[in-house]
């Protein structure tokens, strides 16, 4: 097991890494003169020169990449092009709010959507299974400004037209806000994601139950006489469910996607919005924040998922 | 033979009819089948892949599922009427009075489950017992079945322990209700021959002294003869013989149960005395059974008469045949047995100018262990898994060398260095006296066109988007430089030198059956007319009765080319009949090298021995105890010192044999080599020559 | 043609009507035909989506055979590579491509060449280890075969069923894609009648011109999930085969 740590750890590193090793080449090397771009067209030689030594730019790329990388561990981010603030505040503090909001969208939509598929899977080709097989589809294809312009239309004007409480249709919530407050407006946002999630973790639970129920210890299990339900509860579901572990972890991505159309959408004051923006004014040092802060979270909550799926697994974790 | 007490009826199945149904259309998978099981007896149910075993044992638990349909008949299990129950009063039927051991013990465990567990499981749900009785029961029933040690086995989950340790774990399981019925479905199939000699003699201990009712499927007719008091033999959803083991194997009365004894090499054959009678073409596919007798279209004695159903026959003291000339057989009027024997052995001439086809000395095979990052820093050496060691192997022009093993001995290893698709590590493999360079990409397409192989798996064997033609026009093209319209016409020739038809060339190979397929294979292998050809298990995925055409096949291509061949199989009978040399290998070194005259001969390397007695023989009055090995095979990764046998071997002499590697000892009188510490006339003196059916005939 | 405006036709007078006998889904704010901009809109989200996708599959399947069937550095290279791009979530990767390279059609259509073909390369290598130590394949070396043949005739064939069904599951991300990218304002700019395009402006006027919301959402979804249960289709015919 820890050797099975040590590797995922080592890995995650490596991919780390690597990724930002590339989001660097994007957004430092690609672009072409950082100080062209900051200075603009009509800016004199001279003051490039000087833009350029201050940045480090006259380095080597190898040291830019290190000096940037050495700085974004030790949380110097920088200043923002468009506003001129440090980014480490402005991006710690949306990404609490996109956290509250993912996090509310995971904890409904996972134990839902893991009933959901487990009921599908037991029932594979029947009615109920149909039902929430096609419906679980439609949402799945249905980008999230659609769905979210739905809800909008539904819970936020069509209530209000009929003069009944009604959520805001704008989530714009402010900083100074606590949880209680914010929770009004994070209502449909939340929906929002959890709609989609809950139909992508619905569908690959069905698969992995159907998957499970095939496996000839279930047979073994029904042939020592145990009730049908100890022989899901206790035999099918134990090992169907190990995957959904990975599952969750890879619908993170699909979420973390999701937040940034959503959010957009919602006017909610999160990465997403925050990501838009920085492309919006081309803020590049504001763009490769939050990119690298979203590349990390993405990769913890796989490390978190895989540690897990260890942890739970008698071949990985004895071995 | 001990008679048991036969009185009461564990199980009656009258007239059972299963259908599956498929586009609209009921496909009978069991037809009219009755048969009772009484208490304390062992019933065999001998057929090959597609016979409706397997769906009978469903059936008989009423476990069909949207599979199949029984569509008329009774089973009767004791008292209770099998068919009127409910999937609750079923599960109050199933674990306590049928209970089922499964083929492959590997995926019929929950791998997330202890083993104690799944067994504590069955004891507290059936048996009422409380959590600590349960717990020691299950212990108990692990020593019974034994296992050496129950409690660390209670406490692993199953792919911690080997497939026969998971096997036994599963007879517990069964037996600790102590059911009526105990259903085997090839308890042994996939277990390597010594460690099926085990689990056999364990079951026949553990039914010994209960009144369970034994129904043992298979389709392994030694396993038959050597665990069965009877036997049912299955054919195309048929029951076709019904007999009492011995009756059945001294004198069949279904042409197919005659077909199949003579069908595979007892030990003992070998392609010298005996050829075997192969029955002729493939099991049909399910639904397209001829009408009338199923057997008809392969059968050699059919006539007229059996272009109508035969009943089932009672055909004599409580035995039963489904054929209309069953008398005939049984007055010897008309004969489908005897075994045609072959005239004197022609020693081959051993020219001693012509240079050894291949020579292969000191080769070994390891492949490398990616070391770990604490284990670099701890500058710990790299570890490796040693597949072969040190074996030195001839083979001279024309003849055929059998190299015998279990699973995991590196047999298979050897034929892929030999062929360039492993590396080797050290040592030396020569085709002509000409050095083989390692790679594949190294060697010239001549050195190729000298050297094919026909795979173990048919179903891998042949590109399924390809036409056979195509398949077996490439090496013709590539390796003899032929052009494509001369290609084409070889391709006919090929075919029938295996016995398709022309038109096969236009098929693809999802139309074929696995036979046909390895025929295709070999004729892609003799197109290029190589010296060596390697033929790697190229029966043991395939059904009994089409094992022997394929080895009729072989016979006769080698003698038509006169080149050289490698066969290798885990099954001593069919290497023993084949070969002009055998060698047996364990755990990557060679342990005996002998001609097939002198396999049965004592002395024998330890291994060998274990080995001879571990395999079930053909013949219910052969029932010898085998030589037990104890434990599993060690890992190549861990290969023990001194001998490699030395962990297991039942003649261990002590400290030398854990030091020392023994060295290659000359039998004078026979001229085998044995890997051995124990001089081989000592060896003789104590080993116990093997009973085989040429040696009790003569 | 069947569209009966130009895409960008304005017809000042006929500004923000309902839909009529006129104009079928109705005028948006400007006094554009909405059914002549759907209509449009889907030649230009169609074929950005299916050539992005052709372009990925081919390049991912390149890279795939390649990798799978040699193995080594270039293999280990290659995937390390693609795990790094595939450490950001579709959409993230093809927003940062897209805020520092520029925004036109041609870089939405590099990007989703970028985006997808890390993913296509990994189920194609996949095929490829399952079926290079195949008998089939290993006769083809042992017959003196040479590599291209081998890739292309003995274990391209056995990659194209679970391609195609990947190709169209990657079809459909991408119209996904393209209309994300449209409704975040990245990329495609306006006054091109990408869908996602269309719903972003016409929100300012949501309450006063449903219709200019609902339509090409309404188009948007249509196609999307018809794609998905396309593709669903070609897994369920195609999945068994692959099974046995």
């Amino acid at each position: 097991m820890t050797r099975f740590i040590l590797r995922r750890l080592g890995f995650l590193t490596l991919t780390v890494l690597l990724t930002s090793l590339l989001v660097f080449l994007v957004t430092q090397w690609l672009p072409g003169d950082v100080c062209r771009i900051i200075l603009g067209r009509e800016a004199g030689q001279g003051a490039i020169e000087t833009c350029r030594l201050e940045l480090g730019l006259d380095q080597p790329l190898p040291i830019q990449y290190l000096n940037w990388l050495g700085d974004f561990l030790t949380g110097d981010w920088g200043i923002s092009f468009s506003t001129n603030l440090p980014i480490y505040p402005i991006v710690m503090d949306r990404m609490g709010n996109s956290l509250m909001l993912a996090l509310v969208a995971l904890l409904i939509s996972v134990p839902l959507g893991v009933a959901l598929g487990i009921i599908a899977g037991l029932n594979e080709n029947k009615p109920i299974d149909s039902t929430i097989n096609v419906g679980s589809l439609s949402v799945v294809g249905l980008p999230e400004f659609v769905t979210g312009l739905v809800l909008i239309q539904v819970f936020s004007f069509g209530l209000r037209d009929l003069g009944l409480p009604y959520f805001p249709a704008n989530s714009s919530i402010p900083p100074d806000a606590n949880f209680l407050e914010a929770l009004p407006m994070l209502i449909l946002p939340a929906l929002t994601a959890m709609l989609v999630l809950l139909a992508y973790i619905a569908r690959l639970t069905r698969s992995g139950v159907i998957e499970e129920l095939k496996q000839p210890y279930v047979r073994t299990a029904d042939l020592k006489g145990l009730p049908r339900r100890t022989v899901i509860v206790k035999h099918v579901l134990r090992n169907a469910l190990l995957p959904t572990i990975t599952i969750i972890a890879i619908s993170t991505g699909w979420l973390i996607s999701g937040l940034v159309v959503i959010e957009n959408v919602f006017n909610y004051p999160g990465l997403g919005r925050l990501m838009i923006f920085a492309i919006d004014r081309r803020d590049l040092p504001l763009l490769q924040a939050v990119t690298m802060v979203t590349v990390l979270g993405f990769a913890l909550a796989n490390l978190g998922a895989d540690l897990l799926y260890g942890l739970l697994n008698p071949r990985i974790r004895l071995e | 033979m001990v008679t048991k007490s036969a009185d009461r009826c564990v199980l009656d199945i009258k007239g059972l009819t299963v259908a599956y149904q498929q586009e609209g259309e009921w496909l009978e998978a069991v037809r009219e089948v009755s048969l009772s099981i009484h208490s304390g007896e062992t019933y065999g149910l001998v057929g090959e892949s597609g016979s409706g075993k397997t769906t009978l044992i469903l059936a008989v638990m009423n476990y069909l599922g949207d599979r199949g349909s029984i569509r008329s008949g009774e089973i009767q299990l004791g008292d209770i009427d099998l068919l009127s129950l409910n999937d609750t009063q079923l599960r109050q039927v199933w674990g306590s009075k049928i209970a089922l051991v499964p083929q492959n013990p590997q995926s019929a465990l929950n791998p997330s489950l202890q083993v104690g567990d799944q067994l504590i499981e069955i004891l507290r749900y059936q048996l009422n017992l409380s959590k600590k009785e349960a717990e020691n029961q299950a212990i108990e029933w692990l020593e019974r079945v034994h296992l050496a040690d129950p409690i660390r086995v209670a406490e692993s989950y199953p792919h911690q322990i080997s497939g026969g340790m998971q096997q036994r774990a599963m007879i517990a399981m069964a037996l600790c209700t102590a059911p009526d019925l105990l259903i085997l479905d090839e308890p042994t199939t996939n277990l390597d021959v010594t460690t099926q000699a085990v689990i056999l003699d364990l079951i026949r201990e553990l039914i010994q002294d209960q009144d369970t009712g034994v129904l043992y499927v298979t389709h392994n007719l030694g396993v038959i003869a050597q665990i069965c008091d009877r036997v049912a033999v299955m054919y195309d959803s048929d029951l076709v013989e019904d007999a009492a083991t011995h009756d059945l194997f001294s004198q069949p009365l279904h042409p197919y149960t005659q077909g199949l004894i003579d069908s595979i090499p007892h030990l003992g054959d070998t392609k010298d005395s005996i050829q075997l009678r192969a029955i002729s073409g493939q099991i049909p596919p399910i639904g397209e059974a001829p009408s009338g007798c199923v057997f008809r279209t392969r059968c050699p004695i059919a006539i007229e008469i059996c272009n109508s159903r035969p009943p089932l026959y009672l055909a004599g003291d409580a035995r039963y045949s489904r054929c209309h000339l069953w008398e005939e057989i049984d007055r010897h009027e008309i004969s489908t047995h005897q075994p045609t024997l072959v005239g004197t052995p022609v020693p081959i001439p051993t020219q001693e100018e012509q240079p050894l086809t291949l020579e292969v000395n000191d080769l070994s095979i390891h492949f490398s262990i990616r070391r770990s990052v604490a284990e670099v820093i701890r500058r710990q050496p790299a570890r490796a898994v040693r597949a072969v060691n040190q074996v030195d192997l001839d083979i001279s022009p024309g003849s055929t060398v059998g190299l015998v093993g279990e699973s995991g001995s590196g047999k298979t290893t050897i034929a892929r260095g030999i062929m360039g698709l492993e590396a080797k590590s050290n040592g030396s493999i020569e085709l002509l006296q000409i050095p083989l360079p390692d790679k594949l990409s190294q060697r010239d397409l001549e050195t190729l066109r000298l050297l094919q192989i026909v795979f173990q798996n048919p179903q891998e064997a042949l590109n399924p988007y390809l036409p056979i033609g195509e398949t077996l026009r490439r090496p013709l093209i590539r390796l003899l430089g032929l052009s494509k319209t001369e290609a084409d016409a070889r391709v006919g020739e090929l075919l029938a030198a295996v016995r398709l038809p022309p038109s096969y060339a236009g098929r693809l190979p999802g139309q074929l059956s696995g036979g046909e397929i390895q025929r295709v294979a070999l004729a892609r292998a003799i197109a290029s007319n190589p010296e060596l050809l390697v033929l790697d298990e190229p029966i043991s995925s395939l059904d009994v009765s089409v094992q022997a055409a394929i080895l009729n096949l072989v016979g006769e291509l080698q003698s038509d080319h006169q080149n050289s061949l490698l066969f290798i199989s885990h099954d001593l009978a069919i290497v023993g009949y084949l070969a002009d040399q055998i060698a047996v290998i364990y755990l990557g070194s060679l342990m005996e090298v002998t001609g097939p005259g002198d396999l049965f001969h004592p002395p024998h390397h330890p291994y060998t021995e274990a080995l001879l007695s571990s395999i079930p023989q053909v013949d219910p009055a052969s029932r010898e105890p085998p030589i037990y090995l104890e434990g599993d095979i060690p890992t190549p990764a861990e290969l023990p010192s001194g001998c490699p046998f030395h962990t297991r071997c039942p003649r261990f002499l002590g400290e030398i044999c854990t030091t020392t590697t023994p060295p290659w000892q000359v039998d004078q009188s026979t001229g085998k080599r044995i890997f051995c510490h124990i001089p081989p006339n000592d060896l003789a003196a104590v080993q116990k020559r093997i009973i085989t059916r040429g040696s009790s005939d003569a | 043609m069947i569209a009966p405006y130009e895409e960008n036709e304005i017809l000042a007078s006929q500004a923000r009507q309902p839909p009529s006998a006129e104009h079928w889904f109705g005028t948006d704010n400007l006094g554009r035909d909405v059914f002549s901009r759907v209509i449009l809109g889907s030649r230009e989200i169609l074929v950005l989506a299916g050539l992005g996708t052709l372009l990925a599959v081919i390049c991912g399947t390149l890279f795939g055979l390649l990798t799978g069937y040699r193995g080594g550095w270039f293999d280990e290279v290659a995937m390390r590579t693609f795990d790094s791009l595939l450490a950001l979530p579709a959409l993230l990767l093809a927003l940062l491509l897209l805020g520092t390279v520029g925004q036109s059609k041609y870089s939405v259509l590099i990007v989703l060449v970028i985006v997808y073909t890390p993913i296509v390369a990994r189920v194609v290598r996949s095929v490829v280890l399952a079926v290079k130590p195949q008998g089939f394949v290993e006769a083809a070396r042992l017959g003196g075969e040479t590599q291209t043949r081998i890739l292309l005739r003995e274990i391209m064939p056995s990659v194209l069923p679970t391609l195609s069904v990947e190709s169209a599951l990657r079809f459909s991300y991408a119209i996904f894609l393209v209309a994300s990218l449209g409704f975040l304002g990245v990329g495609v700019q306006p006054p091109s009648p990408n869908w996602g395009l269309m719903v972003k402006e016409a929100r300012t006027f949501a309450s006063l011109l449903p219709w200019a919301l609902f339509f090409p959402a309404a188009a948007i979804s249509i196609v999307v999930i018809g794609v998905n249960l396309m593709a669903d289709g070609v897994k369920r015919v195609i999945g068994p085969e692959q099974a046995d």
